[in-house]
């Protein structure tokens, strides 16, 4: 009797079911037959055995992965530079946001929205670019002033320790706008009467600010910071890569999961190996992502992403 | 333009104290002005650097006035141009067709999954949204690429692996969910099948969903290289972004192209102004188009953000 009702039920929606075919179709194969490739991290790769002819190798992959001494270090920048781009990014584009909303006349107002927005449009490749520009040793903009004024120039592209700053800026710079609107969007639907009853209140405008505009803000923040911690061991490979490119003097501070994945498999061909590093930054992201979607749920069933 | 003026607008008009308004209006000016000036500054520089000298740049480095103006780097990368030509037809290509197929599919998709009477939309949501919690990691998708499906060195491999994004369904799906519910029931009663209603009502209804979806995914796919990096060998596939990459990491990879297409290149070469001068070169278009799409880039982020 069941199986009659499906049966009837696929008939009923064939259309919309057809309509889904491509999407699921797509998913299916791009997604979830990866998904099935997991087991490549378990066996010893080769070309002509292809996934399921090669030999198993158990946990050997693994064991290489963590006793290489590389895991710690992608896994801690990864996380590292994820926690800084979340708080500073966003901060950032709040700021931005309610000033954007509080001052100005409307054509400032665009002409600001506009350039700060500019950098979103262009690839990371061009930002590679522009990095380049400002920071090489020899004709660097940022050693050219600082030859003009009688200091050292520095060498950015061989000193680790410069890096984390200079790509916490670089995010901030490259998504600004993208965020700024996101919140501008959000303030812009907060009730007015609020701001009136504020107002009559006798609130001076900061305090308008911080008791009205910021705690209305607060769903947004949760949604963009939620998703943002399920991302937090995925770097950003575009970034990272047209930045540093494999100038290995500067992987302890710039390596992440992504490039070291990236490099293992195309640099130097260790399949086995990046498949492994693949799966434990597969395991450990959807383990945070868990973790941090029931701390929300208990905390506001509402907020949860699922 | 901006989000909704008249709001923006009406708060300003409530009068309170002057002198935190006037401090407010400080720290506003001036830090978005700052901030404004940051963001600019370096498209400025790069296009200084394209019209400088090359002994200028190489003896004071990159500046953001041209001191010794010189539009030779442009003029080399015209004279040859056919590398760059085709750089630009591949790039112009896939944005096409991966924008158009990739927009019609997210579409489709977001409608089925918006359908209330839908008896199976939960399960479908879960089935792509789930491939955003879990993924198999970059080796078995290379290789599925790669060894399987055997896209390396095809046009395929630029496209399809961008096409659809579960994101951008998401967002889709959530404005097509506030069409209203009877404008559906009232074409089936009128016989009407699904995709009938999807492609005359549901469609046009969308607009402003579309027209942010595209453009996300026109950006996507102008701007991609990583797939480039990863699937192509062939120079004749090499699309703007990526050419743009191996320009920037070798001038001698730049001189073998050049003298491919029979040029004669000496050694004098401006190489640092001929990357500027193609920097310029593949991001200009998106930032001439920048200004006209922006609005509705605007208008969409912002159903997002209240909708999603």
């Amino acid at each position: 009797m069941k199986r009659h009702g499906f049966i009837q039920d696929v008939i009923k929606y064939r259309a919309i079911l057809l309509m889904l075919l491509p999407a699921v179709l797509f998913f299916l194969l791009f997604a979830y037959i990866p998904m099935a490739g997991i087991i490549i991290a378990f066996k010893h790769y080769d070309y002509a055995g292809g996934i399921f002819g090669s030999a198993w190798n158990g946990l050997d992959n693994f064991r290489f992965f963590f006793e290489s001494g590389d895991a710690w270090r992608i896994t801690r920048n990864t996380a590292l530079y994820n926690i800084a781009f979340i708080v500073v990014n966003n901060v950032l584009q709040i700021f931005t946001a309610i000033l954007l909303f509080e001052v100005g006349g409307k054509w400032f107002r665009k002409i600001a929205q506009s350039i700060l927005f500019l950098p979103y449009f262009i690839s990371w490749v061009v930002v590679g670019a522009i990095a380049y520009n400002l920071l090489s040793f020899d004709i660097g903009t940022v050693n050219s002033l600082l030859r003009n004024i009688g200091m050292e120039p520095i060498d950015i592209y061989n000193t680790p320790a410069y890096w984390p700053i200079i790509l916490v800026l670089v995010a901030a710079w490259k998504t600004l706008g993208y965020g700024t609107i996101m919140y501008l969007a959000a303030i812009t639907s907060i009730d007015t009467e609020m701001y009136e009853a504020a107002e009559i209140d006798g609130a001076n405008i900061f305090q308008r600010i911080f008791k009205v505009t910021i705690p209305n803000l607060y769903p947004t923040v949760i949604i963009l910071v939620l998703l943002a911690v399920g991302n937090i061991f995925k770097g950003d490979f575009g970034m990272f890569y047209n930045m540093v490119g494999n100038n290995g003097v500067l992987f302890s501070s710039t390596d992440v999961i992504d490039t070291f994945v990236f490099r293992s498999l195309i640099t130097s061909n260790d399949i086995g190996m990046s498949a492994a590093a693949g799966v434990y930054q597969s395991v450990l992201g959807f383990t945070t992502i868990m973790l941090f979607n029931y701390a929300v749920r208990k905390y506001d069933k509402d907020r949860a992403l699922f | 333009m901006s989000v909704s003026d008249a709001n923006i607008g009406s708060n300003k008009s409530l009068k309170s104290g002057q002198l935190d308004r006037q401090l407010l209006a400080i720290i506003g000016y001036t830090s978005l002005t700052v901030l404004s000036v940051l963001c600019i500054l370096p498209f400025i520089l790069i296009v200084s650097s394209s019209l400088t000298e090359e002994s200028t740049i190489v003896r004071e480095g990159y500046q953001f006035f041209p001191t010794a103006f010189s539009v030779e780097p442009y003029k080399i990368l015209f004279k040859y141009p056919e590398q760059m030509i085709r750089a630009y037809g591949v790039t112009i290509s896939v944005t096409v067709i991966g924008t158009a197929i990739g927009l019609f599919l997210t579409a489709m998709t977001a409608y089925c999954l918006s359908r209330k009477d839908f008896k199976w939309r939960n399960f479908f949501s879960f089935f792509f949204f789930f491939t955003t919690l879990f993924s198999g990691g970059l080796v078995p998708w290379y290789l599925l690429i790669v060894n399987y499906l055997h896209m390396k060195d095809t046009g395929l491999a630029l496209i399809v692996p961008l096409l659809l994004n579960v994101f951008y369904i998401i967002v889709m799906k959530s404005f097509m969910s506030n069409i209203p519910e009877a404008i559906v029931e009232s074409a089936k009663i009128d016989g009407a099948g699904d995709f009938l209603i999807f492609m005359r009502l549901i469609l046009p209804l969308s607009k402003p969903a579309l027209a942010t979806i595209g453009l996300f995914l026109a950006l996507g796919y102008w701007n991609d290289w990583y797939n480039a990096l990863l699937f192509v060998a062939d120079d004749k596939l090499m699309p703007l972004q990526y050419y743009l990459y191996k320009m920037l990491g070798n001038m001698d990879g730049m001189r073998k192209a050049m003298m491919g297409s029979g040029a004669v290149v000496t050694t004098s070469l401006p190489s640092e102004g001929l990357k500027m001068a193609m920097t310029v070169v593949a991001s200009g278009p998106i930032l001439l188009a920048y200004p006209f799409i922006q609005k509705y880039f605007v208008k969409g982020l912002t159903i997002g953000a209240v909708k999603g």
